[in-house]
């Protein structure tokens, strides 16, 4: 008698854990981000205009991006973006040590964090100080002229098998 | 069994409540209107006339003037009935229709109060006997002529100088339903049935159509300027902003939606807002439209509930075997 | 402080702490339920089982809600509605609950007058259930408030403006409560703070202090028989589970109670899925107009009999009408003169009493949402002036009442 009680019991508590599971699923899915956080994920920069070496900071997903066109005699890097003629340097403008956002020092090339003191040098390639790893690239899908952020294209695929960006 | 007995009395007194509040309640509060699955013959145009008739006997005011609205009501219906009874020769009413296109036109103005619609669907959206009517006097088609001493006054007014004999109405109708009947869209139907005075915010549209985003602040702000002006436009013509109708379709419910775009009269008497004349199919698709926006949830819902319920039958049945088990012996 | 014994399990560790094993015979399986009951008995846990599905549902919500007059409505009907995954469902679920809860309250409390189990030494029981009541009824209403649509707005501007006093013209303390000359951004915030926060935690002490009152006096039993706990409970206790009058509340009251909850919740899932126009109103789906009165205002159905005690009088015996029909049930155990625990059906007189005032309720119910002209004034003036003469009557018929 005793064990069939139990069974009763145990059969009663394990379906309606069947069912708590699946509440738990509906509650997960109202923390997801919302399909309009979503789709607001995709920014896109007209590079037509830009002035060599002058720091254009875009807004993506909340985070500052660093656009900078690079003039002739700078150093071309694996991880520049190449639009037409010109040459970018796009990256996520979050210093990679503690996440502060670093500023443009035109004249010497250089962006340097006020924070900790971190450098990187116009590629986004960490140069001195604490930042463990150069600037992160954003995905991104060169589009005539315009650079669409959000979006992974054949050139940031290629970067990211070749890891030069996480 | 006595508890059976009891469960009996409380579920009825539910009932009997429930009843009480809500169907019983509701069916004496708002007016029943029947509906007439889009056709449009004038029979509730003619029973609103002469209902004012026997008003206005009552209390002897306008009494000649309510006489000769209701007369002028039925020749009116009546010349429609005969107009749509004739044979429409669309290729004759294709060169009629060059002058509807002059104002239905893509990125048309706003002309007297409101945008004209494209007429790209008009032959499937809109009803026939409708789409005659329109033509031949607008006001009294869209039973808001107490808004206009002279007809011509009409946004649309001066379509009754295009066609002045009842064949080319018929022509041109028939050229409607035969060259202007492509499959739309429910977005499309509603942009056109409706989207021209009402708002959708939740879908992003207004008077203007989709609203474009907007990089800079400055765009932005000059795109409300023109809706608030076209607005107002549309303000000026039917009095009052007509209202944003993201949730309409929750806030009316589907009968009373129905019946009221079939005859807005029927229900607010006196209201601006005009009868749109949609046919059966085109209103499915406006419906469907509103649904989409309004109750989004709808498929979800009937997805989901069956399986819940069967859920919480199998756990009453679970419960009561353990109950069973839990009792055996105490009785 | 104590000395601690190397405990020999997790259960054991526990206890030694916590005293688990003694509270779990205090609150459960020590804790003696009469067995003469039928399934009315367990409103009581479906009740607090839609409370807390309520405040499950309620708190999914308030992640996306917004109390501004300017962003309240399209959080609620926009963003949770259409955006938030699954947010439809804990709407629909908490709009369905929070009107299912007033009905089971219903139940719970007329069962409560039908057995008598507000008498001598359950007073507290039947009072604290009252406080509830109202307390509920506070929480509805706020919470009524926050979608802000229509009725809304006009059940704010109408119920707020009860508190003028009629003519006493109090309308400072009208504008108190709203912080503001009509029910605006500020009233919004206060009583989104009041659904949220302080009357909730009003709700859950009382439900406690409601648990801790059924302690001493006991739950009553279908006959109202007077049982020796100690002497029953010995007897269960030795395994004349059938001789015994009592049951333990765990696990033998509660599978009862379960099984009951399983089909409230069919009912209840049937409703949030497919008929939820009953308990979330179609009016309150047009944003709020302060410059437009919808043509039918009602309150929701669980507020309907007393708003009807209400309109058939004029202004300010109308209110005190009100004011005492809100109070009158808390009375109850000192109105009723007679010392007879027992079933309506067993009380003479009290039993014509206590039907008449189940259906004099309705009837005020169903007037109170029907426009008022004509006949239905007229049954409403005479429903709600039977309501006041069951009251009266109710001590001069119980003190008669021939002793059982």
């Amino acid at each position: 008698m005793s064990s069939r009680r139990d069974f009763m019991g145990v059969a009663l508590g394990g379906f309606t854990a069947v069912g708590g599971l699946a509440a738990l699923y509906a509650m997960k899915r109202s923390w997801d981000p919302l399909p309009s956080v979503k789709a607001a994920g995709f920014t896109t920069v007209d590079v037509s205009a830009a002035e060599p070496n002058v720091l254009n900071v875009e807004k993506w997903r909340g985070k500052p991006i660093f656009v900078l066109k690079k003039t002739a005699d700078m150093k071309a890097d694996d991880r520049d973006i190449i639009v037409g003629s010109d040459r970018f340097h796009v990256s996520i403008g979050l210093c990679t040590h503690l996440g502060c956002i670093p500023a443009y020092v035109a004249d010497e090339f250089k962006f340097k964090c006020a924070c900790h003191g971190g450098e990187f040098d116009a590629s986004g390639h960490e140069i001195f100080g604490p930042p463990p790893s150069p600037l992160e690239v954003p995905p991104f899908k060169v589009d005539g002229t315009k650079i669409v952020l959000g979006e992974a294209g054949p050139d940031y695929e290629k970067m990211l098998a070749a890891g030069l960006t996480v | 069994m006595k508890e059976l007995k009891i469960f009996g009395v409380v579920a009825f007194f539910t009932l009997f409540l429930y009843w009480g509040v809500e169907p019983f309640a509701h069916s004496q509060m708002h007016k029943h209107v029947e509906g007439h699955g889009f056709t449009y013959d004038g029979t509730a145009d003619n029973a609103e006339a002469a209902a004012r008739v026997a008003l206005a006997k009552e209390s002897g005011v306008k009494v000649k003037e309510a006489e000769a609205t209701a007369a002028a009501k039925k020749t009116f219906w009546a010349d429609v009935a005969r107009i749509s009874k004739l044979k429409g020769n669309a290729t004759a009413g294709e060169a009629g229709f060059a002058m509807c296109a002059g104002c239905h036109m893509d990125g048309a103005p706003n002309m007297g109060g409101v945008i004209p619609p494209k007429l790209d669907n008009a032959g499937a959206l809109y009803d026939k006997n409708y789409l005659i009517a329109l033509i031949k006097n607008p006001a009294m088609a869209s039973n808001v002529d107490h808004k206009y001493a002279d007809p011509m006054m009409h946004p649309m007014g001066s379509v009754s100088t295009m066609f002045t004999d009842d064949q080319s109405i018929a022509d041109v109708v028939a050229f409607l339903k035969a060259k202007k009947s492509a499959e739309m869209t429910n977005k499309e139907a509603f942009d056109q049935a409706c989207g021209r005075c009402h708002a959708m915010r939740y879908a992003k549209t207004s008077q203007l159509g989709d609203t474009p985003k907007f990089k800079y602040k400055k765009d932005e702000l000059s795109y409300q300027v023109k809706i608030l002006e076209e607005q107002d436009l549309v303000k000026a013509y039917m009095g009052k902003l007509p209202p944003d109708l993201s949730m309409i379709i929750r806030a009316r419910g589907e009968h009373f939606m129905e019946t009221f775009v079939e005859n807005p009269q029927g229900h607010l008497a006196g209201t601006p807002m005009p009868r749109v004349g949609v046919s059966k199919e085109g209103y499915e698709k406006v419906k469907a439209y509103l649904t989409e926006i309004g109750d989004p949830s709808k498929p979800a819902r009937e997805a989901i509930g069956p399986w819940v319920i069967l859920f919480f039958v199998v756990f009453s049945a679970l419960a009561f075997l353990w109950k069973k088990e839990k009792w055996r012996g105490h009785h | 402080m104590a000395k601690f014994e190397k405990a020999n399990s997790i259960n054991e560790w526990m206890d030694q702490r916590l005293a688990v094993n003694t509270l779990k015979k205090v609150m459960q399986t020590e804790y003696w339920i009469p067995k003469d009951i039928n399934f009315l008995w367990a409103m009581g846990m479906v009740l607090a089982a839609t409370f807390g599905i309520l405040l499950v549902s309620g708190i999914f919500l308030l992640m996306y809600y917004k109390p501004d007059v300017n962003l309240a409505f399209d959080s609620v009907n926009y963003t949770i509605m259409t955006e938030v995954g699954y947010g439809w469902l804990w709407r629909h679920i908490h709009g369905v609950a929070a009107s299912l809860v007033f009905l089971i309250i219903y139940i719970h409390m007329f069962t409560g007058i039908y057995y008598g189990s507000y008498k001598k030494g359950r007073e507290l029981i039947w009072l604290s259930g009252m406080l509830l009541f109202v307390t509920f009824s506070a929480e509805a209403f706020s919470g009524y408030m926050l979608p802000w649509g229509q009725m809304s707005y006009w059940a704010g501007m109408v119920i707020t403006n009860l508190f003028s006093g009629g003519s006493l013209e109090a309308y400072g303390l009208v504008e108190w409560i709203r912080g503001d000359y009509v029910p605006g951004d500020a009233f919004l915030t206060r009583f989104f703070m009041l659904h949220v926060l302080l009357l909730p935690l009003a709700i859950i002490g009382l439900i406690v202090l409601h648990f801790g009152t059924l302690r001493i006096p006991h739950v009553n039993n279908q006959e109202g028989a007077e049982i020796d706990f100690e002497e029953a409970a010995e007897l269960y206790k030795a395994g004349k589970v059938k001789e015994s009058k009592v049951i333990p509340f765990s696990p033998v009251f509660l599978s009862k109670d379960i099984f009951v909850m399983g089909v409230y919740f069919i009912l209840f899932f049937y409703l949030t899925f497919y008929h939820f126009q009953f308990a979330m109103d179609p009016v309150n789906f047009d944003p709020a107009d302060g410059l437009k009165t919808p043509a039918h205002i009602y309150p929701e159905w669980y507020f309907l009999w007393s708003y009807e005690i209400l309109r058939p009088f004029s202004k300010d015996l109308g209110l005190i009408a009100f004011g005492i029909a809100q109070v009158i049930f808390l009375a109850l155990p000192f109105l009723d003169r007679s010392p007879n625990v027992a079933p309506a059906s067993r009380r003479g007189l009290f039993h014509i009493w206590f039907w008449i005032m189940l259906i004099d309720m309705l009837v005020l119910t169903f007037m109170g949402k029907l426009p008022p002209q004509g006949i239905w004034n007229t049954i409403g003036l005479v429903a709600a002036l039977t309501f006041f003469a069951l009251w009266i009557a109710l001590p001069i018929i119980t003190k008669s009442e021939k002793k059982l």
